[in-house]
C-alpha cells in the first residue's frame, strides 16, 4: 500500500448552526485540504464525513484543535488516518 | 475509495463496540547483556532494555491518536531470564532490572522471567523457579512463564511439581492483595516464542535481536456481527460472519503492526489473532458463544461452540496478515470476562468443562481463582492435566491459576482493572499426592495412529 496523506474526518451530533464553517475552518488553520464531504441531517442528528488532505498539516495539532472545537460544539469529531479504513475494507 | 458505510462501520466497531488493540508488544533480546557480575548484568539489561524501547510508549500513544484505535497496552517481552542469568546464578538480579526499565520505559507490563524446562531444568533454571515467589511480591510490572512440556519433549513433572509449590508460596508472599503475584505466573506447554499476551510473553531463544508483535482483540465487534448477521442462521453463516469480522479486525492490527514496526525501526515480527476479553460490558468471549444460543458459557454445546469460534477467527485472520504467530485463537479468562464470571457465579461453569474447552481453544485455564487451602500438588496436578492437553493435541495450553489465601468456594477474588475478579471454584478434594511425588518425565506421545 503506497503511503497515503489523507485522514477521514467524522462529525455526528445534534444539528445547529455553522458545523461545517467551524469545521472548515479548523480544517484550513491546519492547512489540511478538503477532498469530498458528505453531509446529512438525519432527524435532527447531524452526519458528516470529510476526506481531507493533510500533506501541509501537523497531525497532533489538527486533532487537538478538532478534539476542543468537538467539546465546544457538543459533537463528536473525529480524525483519523485514512489507512485504517482501506486496511479494513479493501484487500 | 472508501464509501460512507464503510466509514461508518469502521467508527462503529470502535467507539461502540470496542475494537481496540490490545497490545503493541516489543520483544528485545537480551543475550548480548550476560555477565558473570551481578551489577554489570543489572546494568547491561537495565540499559539494554531502555535504549530500544525509548519510544515504544509515545509511538504508541502517537498511533492511536492517527488511526483513532486505543492501543490499550505498550508491553516488552525479554529473553528468558533464566537464560541471560545463568552466568551470573542469580536470576532476581535480572527480575529487579527489568522492573525497574518497565518503570523507565513507561511500560505497564514486561514479560521474560522465564525458563524453559520441557526437558529437563538447568541450575539457573531451578534457581529461577525458586525465586518466583520473591521475584513476583517484590517487582511490581515482571511477568513470569515456565515451560515444563512439549509436544517433542513430554512433559517434565519435576518441574510440574516444583511449580505448583511455587504457585502456593506466590500466593502466601502475595496474601495481603488475595494472591495478585499469581497472575504474573503462567505455566506452560508447548510456549509459542513470540507470544505479544500477558502474562506469558517472552522474547523466544529463536528470535532475532528485537521486533514488534501485535495482539488484537474485538470479541464485541464479533457479538455484534453475529447479532446483525447470523440471528438463527445455520452454523455455516456463523462461522462465515466470524471469519469475516476477524478479516477486519486483523487487517487494523496488520496496519498498527507495520506503522509501529515502521516508525521504531524495528522488524515487525507477527499480528496475534486472539479475541482477548475485558471485565467490561460488551467485550466478553462468552457472551458470544451465549450468542450462537447457549442459556449460559458452561452448558453442554460450549466447547462446540468455542471451537468453531476458534477456528473462525483464525481461518478470517490469517489471510489479513503477512505473519500470524503468538497464540492466536479465543481467549477463555475466567476473571477477565464478564460473562465467565456470571457463568462461574452461577455455578454454569466448572473447572473441569474449562479443561475440556481448553482443548479446542488458544490457551487454558487462565485466571482461575480456587480455594487458598488447594495443596500444592493438586494444584500441580491441574498443571499436569493441562499439559497433557497440550503435549497430545499439538497446541499450547497453559495455566494461571490463583489459590486466594484464606478464601474458600462462594468467596470472590476482585484483582481489579483489566484483571477483573474471579468466583472461587471448586477443585476435587481427592489427592494426587503421591502421582506428582514420583517425579521424572511423562514420554513424548506418538504423533502416528491418532485416535
Amino acid at each position: 500500500m503506497e503511503k497515503k496523506n489523507t485522514a477521514v474526518v467524522t462529525v455526528v451530533g445534534n444539528d445547529t448552526i455553522g458545523i461545517i464553517a467551524r469545521v472548515s475552518a479548523a480544517l484550513a488553520h491546519h492547512e489540511a485540504n478538503i477532498l469530498d464531504i458528505s453531509q446529512t441531517v438525519l432527524s435532527g442528528m447531524f452526519n458528516m464525513i470529510m476526506i481531507v488532505d493533510i500533506s501541509l498539516s501537523r497531525f497532533a495539532q489538527l486533532s487537538d484543535e478538532l478534539d476542543a472545537l468537538g467539546k465546544e460544539l457538543g459533537l463528536q469529531i473525529r480524525i483519523q488516518r485514512s489507512e485504517i479504513f482501506d486496511a479494513m475494507h479493501r484487500i | 475509495m472508501i464509501n460512507t458505510s464503510e466509514i461508518l462501520q469502521t467508527v462503529r466497531m470502535i467507539s461502540e463496540e470496542k475494537l481496540d488493540i490490545r497490545t503493541i508488544t516489543m520483544g528485545i533480546s537480551l543475550y548480548e547483556c550476560c555477565h558473570p557480575d551481578k551489577q554489570t548484568l543489572y546494568h547491561n539489561v537495565y540499559d539494554r532494555i531502555t535504549k530500544q524501547a525509548e519510544h515504544l510508549v509515545e509511538t504508541g500513544e502517537a498511533l492511536e491518536r492517527e488511526f483513532g484505535i486505543p492501543i490499550v497496552n505498550k508491553r516488552i517481552s525479554v529473553t528468558p531470564a533464566s537464560l541471560v542469568a545463568a552466568s551470573c546464578g542469580d536470576p532476581i538480579v535480572v527480575a529487579r532490572a527489568m522492573d525497574a526499565a518497565a518503570k523507565e520505559t513507561g511500560v505497564n507490563y514486561i514479560g521474560g522471567y522465564t525458563a524453559l524446562v520441557q526437558k529437563g531444568m538447568t541450575k539457573s533454571d531451578r534457581a529461577l523457579i525458586a525465586s518466583l515467589p520473591e521475584a513476583l511480591s517484590t517487582t511490581e510490572r515482571v511477568c513470569s512463564s515456565v515451560n515444563v512440556a512439549s509436544t517433542r519433549a513430554g512433559i517434565d513433572m519435576d518441574a510440574v511439581r516444583l511449580c505448583g509449590q511455587a504457585i502456593k508460596d506466590i500466593a502466601e508472599a502475595t496474601k495481603d492483595t488475595d494472591a495478585s503475584g499469581c497472575m504474573k505466573l503462567v505455566v506452560f506447554a508447548n510456549a509459542v516464542e513470540d507470544n505479544p499476551f500477558m502474562a506469558g510473553a517472552f522474547h523466544g531463544p529463536g528470535e532475532g535481536d528485537c521486533c514488534i508483535n501485535v495482539g488484537i482483540s474485538g470479541p464485541g465487534v464479533v457479538k455484534h456481527a453475529l447479532e446483525k448477521e447470523a440471528k438463527d442462521q445455520p452454523f455455516d453463516v456463523v462461522a462465515e460472519t466470524i471469519k469475516k469480522t476477524a478479516f477486519k479486525i486483523t487487517r487494523v492490527g496488520q496496519l498498527i503492526a507495520r506503522e509501529a514496526s515502521a516508525r521504531l525501526g524495528v522488524p515487525f515480527g507477527i499480528v496475534d489473532l486472539s479475541l482477548a476479553p475485558t471485565p467490561a460490558m460488551g467485550d466478553s468471549v462468552a457472551h458470544i458463544l451465549e450468542e450462537m444460543g447457549l442459556e449460559v458459557c458452561g452448558c453442554h454445546g460450549t466447547t462446540a461452540a468455542l471451537a468453531l469460534l476458534n477456528d473462525a477467527v483464525k481461518k478470517g485472520g490469517v489471510m489479513a496478515s503477512s505473519h500470524v504467530g503468538g497464540l492466536s485463537g479465543a481467549f477463555i479468562p475466567v476473571s477477565e470476562d464478564i460473562g465467565m464470571i456470571n457463568a462461574a457465579a452461577r455455578g454454569a461453569l466448572s473447572l473441569e468443562k474449562l479443561e475440556a474447552m481448553t482443548c479446542v481453544c488458544s490457551v487454558g485455564l487462565d485466571m482461575i481463582a480456587v480455594p487458598g487451602h488447594t495443596p500444592a500438588s493438586t494444584i500441580a496436578a491441574i498443571i499436569a492435566d493441562e499439559a497433557a492437553i497440550g503435549m497430545v493435541n499439538s497446541k499450547t495450553t497453559a495455566v494461571r491459576i490463583i489459590p486466594a489465601p484464606g478464601k474458600d468456594v462462594g468467596d470472590e477474588v476482585e484483582f481489579g482493572g483489566l484483571f477483573g475478579r474471579a468466583p472461587i471454584m471448586r477443585v476435587s478434594p481427592y489427592s494426587a499426592e503421591q502421582f506428582i511425588a514420583r517425579g521424572g518425565r511423562i514420554p513424548a506421545p506418538l504423533q502416528s495412529l491418532k485416535n
